[in-house]
């Protein structure tokens, strides 16, 4: 009991930040098709404890992989969160998504959008890798301009520099 | 006379030398030393109203020809409290012993007659240890309601003939106008005089807009903006506010964008499959060629104000140094040896300098270094500065500088390239990313 409270109390907080960066694109994650199956077992269709919503993935999946100061390269955290997206989204097919990659603020705007192409490019290539076909996913880069944590210490640049999966329903079914 | 003007060049030419420049002549001392000049003293009587519409305008007028020339730093006013003729009279003789007396070096004297909405601005600048006037006097007509854009001219006028250099107090700076946190920004552009006066917003807060440049002629603007959810470029006409994207494919970013000096080309970067290269882009006819062709970061091109050729930063040597190639492309000389990181070099209009951001040791620096990427200069530093952009004489770089912290803010600061006269550039809101105009016709 007490760790389902706790579990849902995180799942709140995380799905808030994830909102924001979905609305970015005027997309609605809550769009997912299948969200009309029967609320069977206290399944809110949707909700976090729905295997097949976006506030699932973003909470029980990840949603988002970190990077090293000016790297693109993944970490081993990171591709172990890969899998996970692939195996999700091979299996919920009627979700596209946009991987946002992003940077921290030490560094030029330019090169920082750039910075930001090569991470979210390099999410996306591990997941076609791992058979999540190619035209499911794009890619954008925000560089610096769209900061989640705001301090100039590197306990909130750690958590700037990320790709996140960013789904949208976009294949109504 | 003619010490006048030389002296004053001399200052402005000898910018990276420390040098110490003593006239031995009378009138002028200039003394230079690491860059420190000692500003010439002049005075400007109000300008006399020829009309009894013009006394204000007359002593508006006034006031911003010399805030224009005090904003230099290389001359300081005298306060008109310590005058001891008074000017009722444009074409009245100057009494020179009288403003000698005062130690004002330099007289600019004018006279403002509205006629309905018609301005006229006339002027004479009078040399006043020499006993002369240097040059003769000039005469601006326009409206009453671009009073501020005829004293910029009359202060350019006075500006180019004592230090003989153009002016650059007649332009426009196109930025990034800020408001909200680090992690809600909401960004707009906007077009101001150079001096934060008559500011016009020319997009919404409704999408992320980056890194506007000025066109050549400087009636249009280009940009990048996320209103496609993609970053795309964009080219905007001032005048009417109408905007058309550049197209690109699908699935491609693109950002970076400069004019050629014809303007007829734009310079910017493509970002496909995670790899960033430069490519341009001919306006008209939206045919565009990739200029190179590395797995590196290649980004933030400038061209050089002949068109021969691109200074940009790529980080294929294993971080962002500055390259120059030829402006159709091919072999790239590195031209940045320095510690540290370089990014976003801008030619100067002069074509003898490159203006830079570095990255080193957790700060950042704007900086200048010849083409060769000889005599690197830093001439500020700050938890970060970037985006250097360059009067329109060559002589001063405006950039932008964020503050540390959660509260950090972005605004714009302007420099002379001797790394003197650091001043703050007053906008309504936060900005960045500024982009200078040529001189206005």
């Amino acid at each position: 009991m007490n760790r389902i409270l706790t579990s849902s109390l995180l799942i709140a907080t995380l799905a808030m930040t994830a909102c924001t960066n979905a609305g970015r694109f005027g997309s609605q994650e809550a769009g997912a098709a299948g969200t009309s199956a029967p609320a069977n077992g206290g399944i809110v269709p949707g909700s976090a404890n729905d295997p097949r919503s976006t506030a699932f993935f973003q909470q029980s999946i990840g949603d988002r992989v970190l990077f090293e100061v000016d790297q693109s390269s993944l970490t081993p955290q990171g591709r172990a969160t890969l899998d996970g997206q692939s195996t999700w989204l091979m299996t919920n097919v009627e979700y596209t998504a946009v991987i946002e990659g992003h940077a921290d603020e030490q560094g030029t705007r330019e090169y920082n959008l750039a910075l930001g192409a090569r991470r979210a490019n390099a999410a996306r290539e591990y997941l076609i890798s791992k058979g999540v076909p190619a035209d499911r996913m794009r890619v954008v880069s925000y560089g610096k301009e769209r900061p989640i944590e705001i301090c100039s210490q590197e306990a909130c640049y750690a958590k700037n520099r990320r790709a996140v999966t960013v789904l949208a329903g976009g294949l109504t079914s | 006379m003619k010490s006048l003007v030389l002296s004053i060049s001399l200052a402005l030419i000898s910018l990276f030398g420390t040098l110490t420049a003593v006239q031995a002549q009378e009138p002028l001392r200039i003394i230079i030393d690491e860059g420190v000049i000692e500003p010439l003293p002049f005075a400007a009587p109000s300008f006399q109203p020829e009309s009894a519409e013009a006394g204000q305008l007359a002593a508006e007028v006034t006031r911003v020809v010399a805030e224009d020339l005090i904003g230099t730093g290389l001359f300081r006013e005298i306060s008109p409290g310590a005058f001891i003729s008074t000017v009722s009279d444009f074409n009245a003789p100057v009494q020179y012993a009288d403003w000698k007396a005062i130690n004002a070096q330099a007289l600019i004297t004018g006279a403002v007659n509205v006629s309905g909405n018609t301005l006229n601005v006339k002027f004479r600048l009078y040399d006043v240890f020499s006993g002369a006037e240097l040059g003769s006097g000039l005469q601006f007509a326009g409206t009453t309601e671009g009073w501020r854009r005829m004293a910029h001219k009359v202060a350019d006028a006075v500006y180019s003939r004592i230090t003989g250099e153009s002016g650059y107090f007649d332009s426009r700076v196109v930025y990034v106008s800020e408001t909200g946190p680090k992690d809600k920004r909401l960004k707009r552009l906007a077009v101001m005089d150079y001096d934060g006066a008559n500011v016009q917003y020319l997009t919404d807060s409704g999408a992320i807009v980056l890194a506007p440049r000025f066109s050549p002629s400087g009636d249009r603007v280009l940009y990048t903006s996320y209103e496609s959810g993609f970053p795309r470029i964009y080219v905007l006409d001032i005048g009417s506010v109408q905007r058309r994207v550049l197209e690109s494919a699908d699935g491609t970013m693109s950002f970076a964008p400069r004019f050629s000096p014809a303007g007829q080309t734009v310079v910017f970067s493509l970002s496909q499959g995670g790899n960033t290269d430069i490519y341009t882009m001919d306006v008209a006819t939206g045919q565009s060629t990739r200029l190179t062709k590395t797995p590196a970061i290649e980004t933030a091109p400038s061209y050089s104000p002949d068109g021969a050729r691109i200074v940009f930063e790529s980080d294929r040597s294993g971080t962002q140094q500055l390259y120059v190639m030829p402006a159709s492309g091919g072999e790239a000389q590195r031209i940045s040896f320095g510690e540290g990181r370089y990014g976003t070099p801008v030619w100067s209009p002069r074509g003898d300098l490159i203006a830079f951001t570095k990255q080193n040791k957790g700060r950042f620096h704007i900086g200048v270094m010849r083409v060769d990427g000889s005599q690197e200069r830093l001439l500020t530093s700050s938890f970060l500065d970037e985006g250097p952009t360059w009067a329109p004489n060559g002589r001063v770089i405006m950039f932008a500088r964020e503050t540390q912290g959660a509260g950090g803010s972005s605004s714009l600061y302007s420099v002379d390239i001797t790394g003197r006269n650091l001043r703050p550039v007053r906008t309504p809101e936060g900005g960045s990313d500024p982009s200078w105009s040529p001189l206005q016709p």
